[in-house]
């Protein structure tokens, strides 16, 4: 009987193993129809998203859509934390649960050189969808690999880092001449990082429980890294040149530079307790009252304009980000592009296509940036009407010009690790130098992208 | 009445056989079994000695013991397994000692002894991630207790434990240090639990005679409670050494692993590997299975340990 019992196990493990062994990927993409195949069949569309406002947003204008064509449209919203991995164990199965994905930026890579996404780049052209958002959210959201002129995402939600800060103490007129008494020039929104550590510091009164930043600095995902993000590419430096090198570049005397002004700037000036911050931890800090100036995607500024989250909604203003030493602006990118799912039939392809070319009007860009969504339309965005839609749009507006964003190539996840590794290192824990973490950050990155065949 | 006019031979068709019953339980268990534990097992033991991604669409190819050799000489990982053994040695260190503390406190019945022992209880009942969030505000130097009952006013000049300084200095290891805290705060009462059963258990006349030879409290400790109690102190220390070397929730609520790698334990480092948008499954299984080579080897040399105590008992 055992033994039997033995060789039945054995013989069913065997099988499963052999049944459920990863199929090798197709080398070809599904054939492609020589006449685009009619979408009239296509009953519902389905749209992957992650779980927050934005996606509720869509969904009202899926209904709209379904209004127009009859056609619904269900935004399937998954949690932040399993988003990635839920979207990928599917296309990994090849699965065809949903039509399209709100994908993160730095999905591109994955979703281009594996097959999950369709290419948009005709479509996108042909229809004049590319040329309708702007040019840095099509790069950012739509393009891979960056440069190359192919699309595989309509730049859905834009968003990028900006600033929120206490209008009531920018304001006061004691705060004001003190300042000026004490810095020599008028106390105001700053206009470089310079100017920000200012008031970061002038504001810095722990006997008062009042801290003049509150900044990104957690480390479990990317948070820390998309914060620094910020001065690096303000101080004119980034991440690789355009052959992907990394060494002197992302060690660069302007990548060091910025990297430790964002040290001095959480050494000198963060909130107590703000060592793991990310968009909850920054908000928090200012509707309590700790910090005056506060990083944070605009996505997240809803929550600050609202006086039932924020008692001091009615003082909180925004700006977007300072310049750098030499002038130049720059954001880190956060946000999503629409991308169409591979694996699906090419009806519902087509449909999909529909959606998005519906999508992408400019009247129903309107509507999306009036229900709170964040367009990347070059036009809405310069309208009177999304300018004075909420305080915080004409810095969304500003900043969606000069956005910038880290790597999207397949490996990021990697690359990503030792940057958050090492920056949370240096800023938090104040190990090293500034010159030691960029130093190893480049040594580290060099490595990856080499052995991954990025560099030679 | 119909039953008692069937035929013997219709009865017996209706009764399964000690056999049928026997495999009719075995066989869904084993398939059960099969499916969820030994298939893993085998399947992430391959995958530990191939070049895979669970989202790449690509066959697994095999490698050899390259994963093990990158994983044996990356300094980071071993710096990480020294994080995991440091935190290990403290956590359940101090749990023993304040566990066996606690047990021989709320030995002897007192009023109230019962719901002083449930409340003692509490805080293992609760999710790790849910208690490693609670915590996070409490250490909040700001408007967290733990600082004020420190009597640390001014969150300037106090410590910042999951920032790992002190009056905005570095101090390293406080970071570790506040995860190990809330870790014993929550795991003691299991110690506790165990070593409580195993006191009942003594039986009182050992200790009558031990009287009546007039053995001081210290002997009596040392030479009948401890020896006692040991089979089951052991498997408490056992049960906690493997929990704390998986430990993941707790930090990952609490610090994410930072800042830098104070607190980054080798779990934690296996989910980022595994998941988090890398999904390096050939490396975060052999990673796995180093892991599990650990637990084994301290497992049984604990086990051994038992052993030999029970052996001496």
């Amino acid at each position: 009987m055992s033994k039997k019992i033995v060789f039945a196990s054995m013989l069913i493990l065997v099988l499963a193993i052999s049944a459920c062994g990863p199929q090798a990927a197709p080398t070809q993409q599904p054939p492609a129809a020589t006449e685009p195949p009619a979408a009239g069949g296509v009953k519902e569309l389905n749209i992957l998203w992650a779980q927050w406002d934005p996606a509720d947003y869509l969904q009202q204008i899926g209904n709209m859509y379904e209004q127009e064509t009859g056609i619904k449209v269900n935004v399937v919203q998954e949690p932040w934390g399993t988003f990635g991995d839920r979207f990928f164990t599917e296309m990994a199965a090849k699965g065809d649960a949903w039509d399209m994905v709100v994908g993160d930026s730095q999905w591109l890579g994955q979703g281009a050189t594996q097959g999950h996404y369709v290419d948009l780049t005709d479509f996108m052209v042909s229809n004049g969808i590319a040329d309708s958002v702007t040019e840095a959210t099509l790069t950012y959201y739509g393009e891979y690999p960056t440069g190359s002129g192919k699309y595989y995402a309509f730049p859905t939600e834009g968003d990028a880092d900006g600033w929120a800060y206490r209008k009531d103490l920018f304001e006061d007129p004691d705060e004001m001449a003190a300042f000026e008494a004490e810095y020599g020039y008028p106390l105001a929104v700053p206009e470089t990082y310079d100017q920000l550590m200012d008031i970061a510091k002038f504001f810095t009164r722990p006997d008062d429980g009042l801290y003049g930043v509150a900044i990104y600095t957690q480390k479990d995902y990317d948070a820390i890294t998309m914060g620094v993000e910020n001065t690096m590419f303000s101080w004119g430096a980034s991440w690789q040149d355009d052959k992907n090198n990394v060494m002197g570049v992302v060690n660069s005397p302007e990548a060091i530079d910025a990297v430790q002004f964002y040290r001095d700037l959480y050494e000198c000036c963060q909130a107590p307790g703000l060592s793991n911050a990310f968009f909850t931890e920054t908000n928090d800090a200012l509707i309590s009252g700790q910090a005056v100036m506060i990083m944070n995607y605009f996505a997240f500024f809803p929550a600050l304009v609202n006086e039932a989250t924020n008692p001091h909604a009615a003082n909180t203003g925004f700006f977007a980000n300072p310049a750098g030493p030499n002038g130049s602006r720059s954001a880190a990118l956060g946000g999503q592009g629409m991308s169409i799912i591979s694996y699906i039939s090419p009806e519902r392809q087509e449909a999909a296509k529909d959606f998005i070319k519906w999508f992408a009007q400019e009247n129903i860009q309107a509507e999306w940036a009036k229900l709170g969504g964040y367009t990347c339309n070059k036009n809405v965005l310069q309208t009177d009407e999304f300018l004075n839609a909420t305080p915080f749009n004409p810095a969304f507006a500003e900043t969606m010009g000069f956005v910038k964003d880290f790597w999207n190539i397949p490996i990021y996840s990697e690359l990503l690790e030792v940057t958050q590794r090492e920056l949370s290192a240096f800023i938090v824990e104040g190990q090293g130098t500034a010159e030691e973490t960029m130093n190893t950050i480049a040594e580290e990155h060099d490595k990856i992208l080499t052995e991954n065949g990025f560099k030679e | 009445m119909t039953s008692m006019s069937a035929s013997p031979s219709s009865s017996r068709q209706r009764h399964l056989s000690d056999r049928a019953i026997l495999n009719l339980f075995i066989w869904p268990t084993l398939f059960l079994l099969i499916a969820m534990n030994i298939f893993p097992l085998f399947y992430s033991l391959y995958l530990s000695f191939t070049d895979y991604s669970a989202i790449a669409g690509k066959i697994p190819v095999w490698i050899g013991v390259e994963n093990f050799r990158n994983i044996l000489n990356d300094e980071q990982l071993w710096q990480y397994f020294s994080t995991t053994g440091r935190y290990a040695l403290l956590s359940v260190g101090l749990q023993t000692v304040l566990g066996f503390g606690m047990a021989m406190l709320v030995r002897e019945k007192f009023r109230g002894s019962g719901l002083l022992t449930t409340l003692i209880l509490v805080p293992m009942m609760l999710s790790p991630v849910v208690v490693g969030l609670f915590w996070k505000l409490m250490y909040t130097p700001t408007f967290g207790y733990f600082n004020y009952l420190l009597g640390f006013d001014n969150p300037g000049l106090g410590p910042d434990f999951l920032a790992s300084s002190w009056a905005r200095k570095p101090v390293p290891g406080l970071a570790l240090w506040a995860v190990v805290l809330v870790d014993v705060w929550m795991w003691t009462p299991f110690v506790m639990l165990l070593v409580l059963s195993g006191l009942k258990a003594i039986p009182d006349y050992l200790y009558e005679a031990a009287v009546i030879d007039r053995a001081s409290s210290w002997f009596q400790f040392w030479r009948i409670t401890l020896p006692q109690v040991a089979p089951l102190l052991l498997i408490a220390i056992l049960f906690r050494t493997i929990e704390a070397i998986k430990s993941f929730d707790l930090v990952m609520g609490m610090t994410g692993g930072g800042p830098g790698v104070q607190t980054e334990l080798i779990a934690v480092n296996l989910y980022r590997q595994a998941f988090l948008g890398q999904f390096r499954t050939g490396p975060a299984s052999a990673l796995a299975y180093i892991i599990l080579v650990i637990i084994i080897a301290i497992s049984n040399l604990y086990i051994r340990y038992l052993n030999q105590i029970r052996g001496e008992g």
